[in-house]
């Protein structure tokens, strides 16, 4: 096979030369380079403290969003269920009551809505899916946790806070449009 | 009532001696491991532990709190008295070695005269070897006694490389003896002070062997063959737990104490401080600064063997014993007949 690169390099099986048998010149070779390391740059994030950045096309926990007036966008069509490649998505949908206009957005709404985020592969389909524009994936992932019961996260966990009354949270959770 | 006529004084000044010293090296050993997780990870480009308490100073003593608080097992088929035995004999192995290294100057207490040295035995040195050939023997019982293929065979890798290195290590020590004519370590420290140059100007391949036969002693890196946790799982402390395991690892770290500072008397001066005349100053100062001296000797010589380990690979255990037999032995007797030609060419 032709090389394709010109990095390789022929292996060197020349017997060793009396100062190679010695070992000792590139023990102190060696330490010289370790030693070196010393005044190297320390790539480590502490972690807790510091974060790395997520990319702007991260994809990881979904939120269920909101309209300006605090309505839920969802209208438990189920598309995004069809478009799971994981099944991670179930849903049950119900219909709007009178009164409840300020609520939900849609004649019909999601009354349970849960991912189950084992099963999610974070691929984002989901969010090309809906047609509402009531699904996407925000720059967090999902936390640690005890069960798996834990990992199945339902309406409560998903939805985005209220822009009217949560102003402050709605904006931290919305993070950074890409 | 002559049986009872002590020197009481005597026996108490050695008693505080011998307790201050051995509280300090466990606390230096504890901090030595500190250390050890500290050179390791800077060497590697991370920061090391530095969660507990600032800098994560307080990690030793977290980690001792955990083994102390750790369920203590002892396996069914091991033979108890020699499992119990094994760590407190390679503790106080390594302990027993502090009694003759020479902290520093005589020091006046209340107008007494205090050396500050348990015992200024004059068979120092081969006091030394005594004790440091008795540390193999808590790791052969303890490997023994855990009753555990591979403790057994780290074991007989412990007993055959002491064995090995020790020949190498006292054939080097025999030409540093015919120089100073004395067996004990605290004329061989004098001798440097008042003499213009340390041992290791006249000794130089006698130094290099004592020290690469003191890595194999200390069972530290590249002959941690006794220990290989990567063939051996961890060797002859594989079965131990709790408090016994903590005591095999401080008793590596207190021997790597010892050896240090027993090098930095033999070939470095011990508390001599280069270009420093110690009677221009009072004689507890000239002390202090010998002692301290001494200690930045120890703590150079322990970061020498923590940034050799983090350097160089385990040797394969023939690479260990060609080393050992075929280098080290030939190369010592032949310090020692070219130590002994020069003593001649100069009567």
């Amino acid at each position: 096979m032709q090389p394709l690169t010109n990095k390789a390099q022929a292996v060197n099986r020349a017997p060793m030369s009396f100062w190679e048998r010695l070992y000792l010149i590139n023990i102190i070779k060696g330490m010289f380079i370790t030693f070196s390391h010393m005044f190297k740059k320390q790539p480590t994030i502490r972690y807790p403290e510091q974060k790395r950045e997520f990319s702007h096309v991260f994809r990881g926990l979904h939120v269920l969003n909101r309209d300006e007036a605090g309505r839920e966008r969802c209208t438990a069509c189920g598309l995004c269920a069809v478009a799971c490649p994981a099944e991670a998505i179930t849903m049950e949908a119900a219909e709007r009551q009178d009164g409840e206009e300020n609520l939900y957005r849609e004649e019909k709404y999601a009354a349970k809505y849960e991912i189950n985020m084992l099963r999610c592969i974070f691929c984002g389909l989901c969010e090309e899916a809906c047609p509402k524009d009531a699904i996407y994936l925000s720059e967090t992932f999902a936390p640690a946790n005890y069960t798996r019961k834990g990992f199945i996260y339902g309406k409560e966990d998903l939805l985005i806070p209220n822009p009217t009354t949560e102003a402050a949270a709605f904006a931290a959770a919305k993070g950074v449009e890409a | 009532m002559t049986l009872l006529s002590f020197d009481w004084a005597f026996i108490i000044e050695k008693l505080i001696m011998i307790a201050i010293i051995v509280f300090a090296s466990l606390g230096i050993a504890l901090y030595t491991t500190f250390g050890e997780r500290k050179v390791a990870a800077i060497l590697q480009d991370r920061p090391g532990p530095s969660r507990a308490g600032p800098f994560g100073l307080l990690q030793p003593l977290a980690d001792g709190l955990k083994l102390i608080s750790k369920e203590e097992i002892i396996p069914s088929h091991a033979n108890k008295w020699l499992f119990i035995l094994g760590p407190g004999l390679a503790m106080t192995a390594s302990l027993m070695t502090c009694a003759v290294i020479p902290w520093s100057t005589a020091v006046d207490v209340f107008g007494r005269h205090v050396e500050l040295q348990v015992a200024d035995v004059n068979i120092g040195l081969l006091y030394v070897f005594a004790v440091v050939s008795m540390g193999v023997y808590g790791i052969m019982i303890g490997g023994w006694a855990s009753n555990n293929k591979f403790s057994l065979m780290s074991a007989l890798r412990a007993a055959s490389q002491a064995i090995s290195y020790e020949l190498a290590m006292g054939l080097a020590l025999i030409a540093l003896l015919m120089t100073t004519g004395s067996l004990s370590l605290k004329t061989i420290v004098e001798q440097q002070v008042s003499g213009n140059w340390w041992n290791i100007v006249y000794q130089p391949l006698g130094f290099l062997l004592f020290f690469v036969a003191a890595l194999a002693e200390c069972n530290r890196t590249p002959f941690d063959l006794p220990e290989a946790e990567n063939e051996l799982n961890f060797g002859y402390h594989q079965e131990y737990s709790s408090m016994k395991l903590g005591f095999y690892l401080f008793a590596e770290y207190i021997n790597m104490i010892m050896s240090s500072a027993i090098m930095a008397s033999m070939y470095f001066g011990g508390y001599d401080l280069p270009f420093f005349n110690e009677a221009s100053v009072a004689p507890n100062i000239a002390a202090l600064i010998g002692v301290g001296t001494l200690l930045i000797k120890i703590v150079l010589f322990i970061f020498l063997f923590m940034w050799i380990r983090w350097t160089i690979p385990r040797f394969r255990y023939d690479q260990l014993m060609n080393l050992g037999w075929k280098t080290m032995i030939p190369l010592a007797l032949f310090n020692l007949l070219l130590t002994g030609a020069v003593i001649l060419a100069k009567l």
